[in-house]
């Protein structure tokens, strides 16, 4: 069933991606291709497979149960939130915080998740800022 | 012996402190890389790529560093095969088969000293094997023109999915996805924009880099992520003891023909397109146990069954960079992280590479050999410093893998928005690796999509529009030929590997 909903949705996207091609605008000096072929080409490649796929679908893939999609779930909000964080919060702190998270979620008990968090965080401004002086973003505290 | 000459020239560059250096700290780091599981050649290389380019480094010296760590990777998978019965990478897969047995006989050390000897057996011949033949790929490569690079790219393509490719059509429709992904931006030769929504942030197309890491290296975090609790990837190495670090000269001389004819097997494995490391030493692994295993004691703990695999992986890597430098058509998912790392640097590889960058391509041919040898002497005598690493559990890895991540990728631009569509291509390669969809096409896909459209134009403004031209040489016709039955083959032939391919979605680094 997964690769049936994959097919479809390749399908649709196949679609999507020709319809937009569609509407490239031609430049008025162009070459005998142009720019809208050969994302055609592409898309009626994805659609061909896709097709494929949806009349032919492999065994259904072991997916988690609900709790571990959310869980994934919230991984990936962590992830956005930090790199909205980084600007603002500054790396070392962002940076502890999301590292704790996902050593915690990853099975670290919660005060060990913590340190080691701040660990990671401080081990990768000592390594890559102060020794090898990769620029990383920088907080209001400047670090 | 013009080769010769520029391979001289190149120790020449290779051999300064600088590179010295970095071919030391790559070998390392690669080796570390490859022993934990979870972390594989083609991710690791990905994370260092935007760290390499942040720190701005030339290209010899940044590439240096990478492909110590690529070969220093195909070294250290071997380590958790042996000890743990977890394939450190893909590649060791095949190695786990005699050297976990063999390390429960009590001969851990022994098994962990013949592989790193066969690793550098046939790392050391495939690399002459480079030397040799690149040369010549590069000049049957001057005779191509856009419609045969065309034919190249769409050969590439085909066959990636592999002769042991579970299903092609999801093979297809991850090179289309790849493909379609790099048409995202300010077309190249009109100037208009195409698929970017108005959205300025994606004028400039999507950044292989950030697609890359994400799509390796968070998509593995996510893995983990749904994994937890389930310890598949923890194992305890303490209770095993080493034993003795040197391989009686006897079980040498047992294991030197396999150790010969895996190097051979590899190397051509590698030098196909489609086909990297771990073909190669599948390949080696069942031609061995065909050709001698005469009293089935291949599986018990037989030490040609570790020597086989080692032998071939590392060869194959070797082999694997041949149409990497002489092509620019990577034929390994390992190999298109590094032609990645190439563009990075505004370093175009082909056959123009030799002739326009010739310090590039044998400082780094030179950097292997030097390489080799640092990394033979790291996997025997140092060993054990390596398994120490692999005591790391992953619950303290994986966060430190992806917060490097983040760092490169905004490191390189500073810009939150690549750091959202890296997150978005982690979903996305866990979900793809959820369907059995490989991703090593497209990952090739967003990096070759614009040449490979750049050299169909280039051939249709020559013939003005007339399409029969991308099948009017021979050479073309024979690409073209090929292109068709790699795609083809798999389909047929398929059924004969995949049930000895076990279903490694998890845990697979793709090479």
């Amino acid at each position: 069933m997964s690769d049936r909903i994959m097919g479809g949705l390749g399908l649709l996207l196949a679609l999507f991606f020709i319809w937009q091609a569609t509407l490239i605008k031609e430049s008025f000096i162009s070459d005998p291709v142009g720019p809208k072929i050969f994302p055609i080409i592409i898309g009626v490649l994805v659609g061909l497979s896709s097709l494929a796929i949806l009349l032919q679908p492999d065994d259904e893939p072991e997916w988690p149960d609900f709790s571990r999609f959310f869980e994934v779930g919230l991984t990936v909000a962590v992830m956005v939130a930090y790199a909205y964080a980084l600007p603002t919060a500054g790396f070392v702190v962002s940076t502890a915080v999301a590292a704790g998270y996902l050593s915690w979620r990853l099975g670290t008990p919660a005060l060990k998740a913590v340190i080691a968090g701040v660990v990671i965080s401080i081990g990768i401004y000592v390594v890559f800022h102060l020794i090898l002086g990769l620029s990383l973003a920088r907080g209001p505290w400047g670090f | 012996m013009d080769t010769l000459s520029a391979l001289a020239h190149g120790f020449t560059i290779a051999l300064t402190f600088e590179n010295l250096g970095l071919a030391l700290i790559g070998c390392f780091l690669g080796t570390i890389i490859g022993a934990l599981p979870g972390l594989g050649p083609s991710n690791g290389v990905a994370i260092l790529i935007p760290l390499a380019f942040s720190l701005g480094l030339p290209a010899t010296p940044a590439l240096i560093l990478l492909t110590s760590v690529y070969y220093g990777a195909m070294y250290g998978g071997r380590i958790s095969s042996i000890l743990l019965n977890i394939p450190g990478d893909e590649p060791a897969l095949m190695t786990t088969l005699d050297g976990y047995p063999m390390a429960k006989k009590g001969m851990a050390g022994e098994a962990l000293a013949l592989s790193g000897i066969a690793s550098f057996v046939g790392a050391f011949f495939a690399t002459w094997g480079l030397v040799f033949l690149a040369p010549q790929l590069v000049k049957v490569a001057l005779l191509f023109g856009p419609a045969e690079y065309f034919a190249l790219f769409a050969l590439a393509f085909a066959t990636l999915g592999g002769i042991a490719s579970r299903n092609q059509a999801k093979a297809a429709l991850a090179a289309g996805l790849g493909l379609g992904i790099a048409m995202i931006g300010v077309d190249g030769q009109t100037g208009v924009p195409r698929f970017s929504f108005g959205e300025v942030h994606l004028y400039d197309g999507i950044d292989f880099l950030v697609a890359i890491v994400g799509l390796f290296a968070l998509s593995e975090v996510f893995i983990f992520l749904e994994h937890r609790g389930t310890e598949k990837a923890t194992g305890d190495a303490s209770g095993i003891q080493l034993g003795r670090l040197t391989p009686p000269l006897s079980m040498l001389k047992q294991t030197a023909p396999s150790m010969a004819r895996s190097t051979v097997l590899g190397f051509i494995a590698g030098v196909l397109p489609g086909a990297g490391a771990s073909l190669g030493s599948f390949i080696s692994y069942s031609v061995e146990k065909r050709l001698v295993d005469k009293n089935n004691t291949f599986g018990t703990g037989d030490p040609r069954g570790v020597a086989a695999p080692e032998a071939g992986n590392n060869a194959a890597a070797g082999g694997a960079l041949v149409p990497m430098l002489a092509l620019g058509v990577p034929g390994s998912g390992t190999t298109a992280v590094l032609l990645a790392m190439l563009l990075a640097l505004n370093v175009t590889p082909g056959p123009l590479l030799f002739t326009n960058n010739p310090d590039v391509v044998w400082g780094l041919i030179a950097a292997l050999f030097i390489g080799n040898f640092m990394l033979l002497i790291m996997n025997i005598p140092m060993v054990s410093l390596f398994v120490r690493v692999l005591l790391v559990p992953p619950r303290y890895l994986m966060p430190a893998v992806a917060m490097i991540s983040f760092v490169g990728i905004y490191g390189i631009s500073g810009s939150t928005f690549d750091l959202m569509v890296m997150v978005f291509f982690g979903v996305l390669g866990w979900l793809l690796r959820k369907l059995d969809v490989p991703l090593v096409p497209v990952i090739l896909g967003v990096l070759l999509g614009n040449q490979m459209e750049a050299n169909l134009r280039r051939a249709m403004t020559i013939s003005d529009g007339d399409w029969s031209a991308l099948f009017a040489s021979p050479l073309s016709i024979g690409l073209w030929l090929f292109a068709f039955f790699g795609f083809i083959l798999p389909i047929v032939a398929g059924r004969f590997f995949r049930p000895k391919f076990a279903r490694t979605d998890s845990e697979a680094d793709p090479d």
